[in-house]
């Protein structure tokens, strides 16, 4: 018999680290054989795939093969041929994994968009050369901001059709610029590049002397996210408590979840809310063995000193540094559903691992995604539509304000009677 | 005690690893009754292993549901039953051939097993009130998966309807359900093929012999290397021989086929599949090169 337990396997993967990035352009962008360019350059497509592509190309009438075939999954959209809903793609290079969300552009997928936004380290926008700044690229932008997607990087495409013109870039560089002073975007790039002809992709254009940044697989590569976590204020949202009751490990009771923020060690002083009971951290355990300190996004185990009462939904922070429980919430909410966001509507809200309900009291604004104007004269939120709404719970829910901490931020509203998810909120403060 | 990184960074593999750790202990603690597909695969051993890592030092709090297709490879029974005991998880087997006996699918001797396979496991899932089903299924395996969710509702006749699936925030998983619907629950979608042989590699965990090298009686159909097998009597023409071969994938022994290596412990499969050109699906599984919807239309009918 075979086993692993045999060999001592080197860590192809294991040093790596991982970055997640959501694309977003308007139809025809070149976003698809971005992604398929990436993948192909990184020689993450296969024999058998590129040859399904190149078939349907050629049974297309196209003289190209359509590396855009390899990412619009689903039947229905092959046969549209546009890219409906958020797909997830996978490649890597030597030292680092990329997981893409690719979602798509038009305004009636912006839940899709936000979706695909709301795990991305990274954003990357698309634009077309000739067109410039859209009234979809500054949208796609809005919703990197407000999702708090921390990179944003702007590719203008398709320049072998501008003749590579360092004065189009310019423009549109500036513009774009001008635009992202009224968001909130962290850090930016600008890239130059052509899809279809690979500058700038993977390897640096000759055609594009005067451009002196990274390529966008350099940038993807190097770009620094490990800072982007809170690794200060600690929240330990409690998942699942384990208690074997085995003769070998009978006394053993342990609090089970993903750490959201700081880092976690033995012998911290620690308040589990909303109880407000103090304690001190007895051990971290991940699998069988302890660890000497836990930080996001770390799955692990941790045992506190005092038999003190703590269940799935409580939250274990610091004594002088932990969120105040709170049931009005003041939030960005993106409805995801037909239908309408109404005050006085009830929903079902899921924030970390605790779950309630929620009473909309007030519609304060609608978000005009394209223009950021504030519409306060209208009481309700449509599908795709974004605004600012309080919100009463049954539950005091133990939140940060999302551009603090995005998943002790962020919450999702449920439907009771279909169970559909129906809204995604990022609370203000 | 171990040390952790002190610049607190996480590798892609141990993020891959907490967040489906993550996923395991919601859905452990939001369903009424998980269950864990089992195939004794390498993805399901993983997945497997990742249960072991969620709720230790407590046994993991759900059973483990594999489809007897009758066609498994003994290697891969073998395996199971021994993760099965180790672990003292409850294994629930529900059996094609039961099924037929019993007339909850029909074998009208056209159908193919893995056909059978949808109705079997259906009605385990209905007849045990399973409420989640844990699948190994990962979304670069397939274009329909890439855009399948971690948590996939199915109604009440097990379809899957990818044009209207629930949107997925953040970790914030949506469990709710009405009577008579499940949810598939893929814990392991982010992985890729490399990244499941890079753990089992680290994690040092058995998996099936038939994945590494060894001599088979073998024979070619339709661009695949075939195990010889009375199960899968040879068609006129086909000749059997001996070869040097390893399996990518483990299914029906009639469909599945192998590929001619000599990867005999994991650093050299990882060297193999790094350089390989073909999916592991493409490369060695009959069921889905009939066509580029197969995948999807087996889905929506309740596939894994
Ligand atoms: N000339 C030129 N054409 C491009 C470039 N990128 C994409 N295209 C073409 O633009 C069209 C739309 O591309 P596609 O990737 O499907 O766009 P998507 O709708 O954003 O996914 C296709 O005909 C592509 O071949 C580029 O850099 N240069
Ligand atoms: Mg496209």
């Amino acid at each position: 018999m075979s086993t692993a337990t045999e060999t001592n396997a080197p860590d192809v993967t294991t040093g790596m680290d991982l970055l997640r990035f959501a694309t977003a352009g308007s139809v025809d962008d070149g976003k698809s054989t971005l992604i398929g360019r990436l993948l192909f350059d990184s020689k993450s497509i296969f024999a058998d795939q590129l040859e399904s592509v190149e078939a349907t190309s050629s049974a297309k009438g196209h003289d190209y093969v359509d590396l855009s075939l390899l990412t619009d999954g689903l039947r229905s959209e092959r046969e549209q041929g546009i890219t409906i809903d958020v797909a997830y793609r996978y490649f890597a290079t030597p030292n680092r994994k990329f997981i893409i969300a690719d979602t798509p552009g038009h305004v009636q997928y912006t839940r899709n968009m936000v979706t695909g936004a709301s795990t991305a380290d990274l954003g990357l926008v698309l634009v077309d050369a000739r067109n410039g700044l859209t009234e979809q690229s500054r949208r796609h932008a809005v919703l990197l901001s407000l999702l708090r997607v921390p990179h944003l990087v702007l590719c203008i495409n398709k320049m072998d059709l501008v003749d590579y013109s360092q004065e189009v870039y310019e423009r549109i560089h500036d513009e774009f610029t001008q635009f992202a002073t009224k968001l909130s975007i962290p850090d930016l790039e600008v890239i130059p590049i052509s899809a279809l002809a690979g500058d700038n992709v993977v390897e640096r254009s000759t055609n594009m002397d005067w451009y002196s940044g990274p390529t966008l697989m350099h940038h993807l590569e190097h770009v620094h996210v490990a800072s982007d976590r809170d690794l200060v204020d600690v929240r330990f949202p409690v998942q699942y408590v384990v208690r074997p009751k085995s003769d070998e490990h009978h006394d053993y009771r342990g609090y089970a979840g993903q750490v959201a923020g700081g880092v976690l060690k033995p012998g911290d002083e620690v308040v589990v809310l909303p109880s407000g009971m103090t304690s001190k951290i007895a051990g971290i355990d991940l699998y069988d063995s302890e660890v000497d300190e836990a930080y996001p996004p770390m799955s692990v185990t941790v045992r506190l000193e005092d038999d003190v009462d703590v269940s799935r939904g409580d939250m274990i922070a610091r004594v002088k540094n932990a969120p105040t429980p709170s049931q009005d919430i003041d939030a960005m909410i993106c409805w995801m559903a037909p239908g309408t966001l109404k005050p006085r509507q009830k929903l079902a809200i899921k924030h970390t691992t605790r779950t309630g309900r929620a009473l909309v009291k007030d519609i304060q604004y609608r978000l005009d995604v394209n223009t950021l104007h504030r519409d306060q004269d209208t009481k309700e939120l449509g599908l795709n539509e974004i605004g600012r709404v309080q919100l009463r719970t049954t539950v005091p829910l133990l939140c940060d304000p999302y551009s603090k901490n995005r998943t002790t931020g962020s919450f999702i509203l449920i439907d009771e009677a279909t169970g559909v998810t129906v809204g995604a909120g990022m609370i203000n403060g | 005690m171990t040390k952790t990184h002190s610049d607190y960074r996480l590798s892609q593999l141990d993020q891959l690893e907490a967040e489906s750790i993550h996923i395991f202990r919601e859905v452990a603690a939001e369903f009424e009754k998980p269950v864990l597909m089992f195939s004794g695969g390498k993805d399901s051993i993983v997945m497997l292993r990742l249960a072991e890592k969620a709720f230790y030092p407590a046994k993991i709090p759900f059973p483990v549901l594999q489809v007897d297709t009758g066609l498994d490879f003994p290697e891969v029974l073998e395996t199971r039953d021994r993760w099965v005991s180790r672990l003292g998880v409850k294994l629930v087997v529900a059996s094609i051939d039961d099924a037929i006996a019993s007339g909850v699918v029909v074998d009208d001797g056209k159908t193919s097993r893995n056909r059978l396979q949808i109705g079997t496991l259906l009605n385990a899932i209905e007849e045990n009130g399973f409420t989640a089903a844990f699948g190994g299924g990962r979304r670069d395996e397939e274009k329909a998966r890439a855009k399948e969710r971690v948590y996939s509702h199915r109604d009440e006749f097990g379809q899957w309807d990818p044009k209207n699936q629930r949107p997925e925030l953040w970790s914030l998983y949506n469990g709710r359900l009405h009577e008579g619907e499940h949810m598939r629950i893929f814990p392991i979608s982010n992985w890729t093929e490399l990244d499941i042989w890079d753990y089992i590699g680290r994690e040092g965990i058995e998996i099936p012999s038939i994945y590494f090298s060894h001599q088979r009686s073998v024979f070619e159909r339709d661009g695949m290397l075939m195990t010889e097998t009375p199960l899968n009597p040879l068609r006129d023409g086909e000749v059997a021989a001996e070869r040097t071969v390893r399996f990518r994938t483990c299914g029906d022994i009639t469909l599945t086929g192998c590929v001619e290596s000599t990867a005999s412990n994991i650093p050299e499969i990882i060297e193999e599949v790094a350089a390989a050109r073909l999916t592991e699906r493409g490369a060695t599984r009959g069921d889905d090169r009939f066509s580029e919807a197969a995948m999807e239309d087996r889905k929506k009918e309740g596939y894994f």
